[in-house]
């Protein structure tokens, strides 16, 4: 029993030594808070990312023929030391890129403890508080998605347009919540408008009639919720209509998904906000191609999730390597012009032209233009939630 | 007018949330009171007890609603309850058999079953969290409101709404009949004397042929209805997660103690002072000075006495000022 035990032992390691050794596998971690306050936004966006996997896969054209293997891998959202576990298990299971991670201050415990010192590259498709432009990365880190600094100057244009004078401003107590809320309240008040309160709330309370007491006394036209839409963000707005404070709330990224007027009801119709996202080609595709793999590829951050993946993919086949530090100097190069443009469904095609020399400008599903430190110039899409249903009512 | 709207806003956001929560909470602190008296120890599973009772009625409402059975405007957990608090009684004689008797027969120190209560307490916060997930879970159905503030507004033509919840009417008619038939039974039936008295004098009530293990069975099978009512009445008015359960821990023992540990007119009192004294100093006043103060003294300040994040900072404060004053509580309970 014992030696039979030793010799399955050590077939076990030889077997995983072997498949380690494999170069025709990719191998890439996907970070997300898979449970949590955006646990209902990180499932789609994990499809979306391995959508693009599935799609080079088949195509059999990166690297003559790798196989992409999707690894996911939980960060509880607000929880950095799942998330820094997590990723180092990643690293140890040999991954060769992490798109990750999802929320904010998991991604910046990522990077600083565990991305940095292994060098390992990272694309977060979702992360957007402003203090990642500045956070000390060297040159590891990138985002598909917009820094909330662009977020507060769109939001702030919005409210103006719809003749909003005074905003009250609550946001989740964490990095992204309060880098959101500090953007919002200075493009505001840059504008012209009034910022009655700015109060913090806590995630994962049964009662937030105490809060909606504060913030219903300072008053202000509309109530701004820069929070979670499966947390504290939903319990705030469910209080506010309870205590009849206000009737429209706005809604930044982090509040904007499906589950938001399941949870509220009819009440929430007329709330309006918006979320980083693209028109035209890119997302009409990855629409279609989304429904077709079942998924609804409208949930937030779902084409960026696709796009961090092809990014990734493209730039090791750019650089003819999946070594992190080879194929880093490549990503900026695929994802901007000059180039042929390459949209969603089209990898196949890009690692074609990249394999032939030439050059591509990587567009996907979110109008992909990385700026500044790596992250996205960012387009947004307008939303207004209309008959329990989140529609898009305009781009900016 | 300005007055009405000032007692309006008053109303909507301190008077009946208040009065709601304090109605909880007394209900709760009834059960830790009743624990220590005859007990005689803190039972530190409470809140996970309420927890587990509530997860029964929230599983069998569930199942009512997937057959159709509802109560049309009250919510559907009214008609579970009942089941509910057999659940919970069931569970808590079990643990009392399997844990606390054991204890019991050694005749071991109140010290020593506060730490075992604490046992029982993270092995039921397993339980519940194995069985229905340590996230938020919604039960409530029915009419949500009474009336809405947009409603009143409406109606009445003043500038404040005053929204009224069914389950806040519920919580507070609930407690109501709740705290008359428990003084009814511990004050006229024989059941509950003999229960008094052995809470009073264990070793007389021994003498006057009370037998002790029936009246630790029936305080268990109280404490386990009072345990699902009142977790049941905080899960339709707020919502239920495991964690919050185990967190409310702190305002009953609060509660309990203020108002004059192992009395029960003192949980209640104790319950509505906790409640209030939350909802008070969290509050931003500037709404209501703003009606009530003549134009020049109108405040521009929220005149909020402390952020809300302090809100379990306020129970602890209480709780210190009572103990160091009044270590008796205000009405006069036990103390060892």
């Amino acid at each position: 029993m014992k030696k039979m035990l030793m010799a399955s032992t050590a077939a076990a390691l030889v077997a995983t030594g072997a498949i380690a050794a494999d170069t025709d596998e990719v191998k890439l971690g996907i970070l997300f808070g898979f449970t949590g306050p955006i646990e209902s936004l990180t499932g789609p966006m994990a499809s979306g990312a391995e959508l693009a996997m599935t799609e080079v896969t088949d195509s059999g054209k990166l690297l003559g023929g790798a196989k992409v293997v999707p690894m996911r891998a939980d960060t509880g959202c607000i929880d950095s030391g799942l998330a820094t576990s997590n990723a180092e298990r990643l690293i140890a299971d040999g991954i060769s890129g992490l798109i990750g991670a999802a929320c904010s201050g998991a991604t910046g415990a990522v990077l600083q403890n565990v991305a940095v010192p292994n060098g390992m590259v990272m694309i977060s498709p979702s992360s957007t508080s402003p203090g990642l432009s500045t956070m000390d990365d060297n040159g590891l880190f990138f985002r598909t998605a917009p820094s909330d600094a662009r977020e507060g100057a769109v939001m702030a244009e919005i409210l103006m347009e719809r003749g909003v004078n005074s905003i009250a401003l609550t946001y989740t107590n964490n990095d992204f919540g309060k880098g959101l809320s500090d953007a919002i309240e200075t493009s505001f008040k840059e504008l012209g408008g009034e910022v009655t309160i700015v109060a913090a709330h806590e995630d994962g309370k049964a009662d937030y009639s105490a809060e909606v007491g504060a913030l219903a006394s300072a008053g202000g036209d509309i109530l701004v919720v820069a929070g979670y839409l499966d947390q504290g963000g939903a319990g705030i707005i469910k209080a506010a209509l309870d205590a009849g404070a206000w009737d429209v709330f706005g809604l930044p990224n982090g509040m904007v998904g499906d589950s938001l007027p399941e949870t509220i009801g009819p009440d929430l119709d007329g709330s309006y906000g918006q979320i980083p996202g693209a028109e035209g080609k890119g997302i009409e595709t990855f629409s279609k191609m989304a429904t077709d793999a079942g998924f609804e590829g409208g949930s937030s951050y779902a084409p960026e999730s696709y796009d961090a993946a092809a990014l990734f993919m493209l730039a090791m086949q750019a650089a003819d390597s999946t070594d992190p530090a080879v194929y880093v100097s490549k990503i900026l190069e695929v994802a901007n012009a000059p180039g042929e443009k390459i949209y969603p469904g089209e990898l196949g095609k890009a690692l074609d032209l990249l394999r032939d020399g030439q050059d591509i400008d990587y567009v996907g599903g979110s109008a992909v233009e990385l700026i500044g430190p790596g992250e996205s110039a960012g387009s947004y899409r307008m939303i207004e939630i209309i008959e329990g249903k989140v529609e898009t009512v305009g781009f900016k | 007018m300005d007055f009405l709207n000032a007692i309006v806003a008053l109303a909507n956001y301190v008077l009946i949330p208040g009065i709601a929560y304090g109605s909880q909470l007394a209900i709760g602190a009834l059960g830790v009171t009743l624990v220590y008296g005859i007990l005689r120890f803190s039972n530190f599973a409470h809140g996970d007890t309420m927890a587990f009772g509530t997860m029964i009625v929230i599983l069998l409402t569930w199942w009512l609603q997937s057959l159709g059975i509802n109560l049309g405007p009250l919510p559907t957990a009214l008609i579970a309850l009942p089941v509910g608090i057999l659940g919970c009684i069931g569970m808590v004689l079990l643990t009392d058999r399997l844990v606390y008797r054991f204890y019991r027969e050694q005749k071991a120190k109140p010290v020593i079953l506060v730490i075992v209560s604490m046992g029982v307490m993270f092995i039921m916060n397993g339980v519940v969290r194995l069985i229905i997930g340590p996230d938020d879970q919604s039960f409530a159905d029915g009419e949500r409101f009474i009336i809405s503030a947009r409603d009143f507004k409406n109606m009445t033509g003043l500038a404040e709404g005053l929204g009224i919840r069914t389950t806040q009417v519920l919580t507070v008619v609930t407690a109501v009949i709740v705290v008359a038939l428990l003084f009814w039974f511990l004050n006229k039936t024989r059941a509950g004397k003999s229960m008094r008295a052995y809470s009073d004098n264990e070793d007389l009530a021994l003498l006057s042929g009370i037998n002790p293990e029936r009246v630790v069975m029936l305080t268990w099978i109280i404490v386990a209805a009072l345990a699902t009512i009142a977790g049941t009445l905080y899960g339709l008015d707020k919502s239920f997660k495991p964690f919050t359960y185990f967190q409310l821990l702190l305002p009953i023992f609060a509660s309990a103690v203020v108002g004059g540990i192992g009395n029960p007119l003192g949980a209640i009192a104790g319950g509505f002072v906790i409640a209030f004294s939350e909802v008070t100093i969290t509050y931003a006043w500037k709404k209501v000075l703003v009606y009530l103060m003549p134009e020049p003294l109108e405040p521009s300040g929220l005149v909020q006495l402390m952020s809300t994040d302090y809100k379990f900072a306020v129970s602890f404060v209480i709780l210190l000022i009572v103990l160091l004053f009044k270590p008796t509580g205000l009405f006069k309970g036990q103390s060892t």
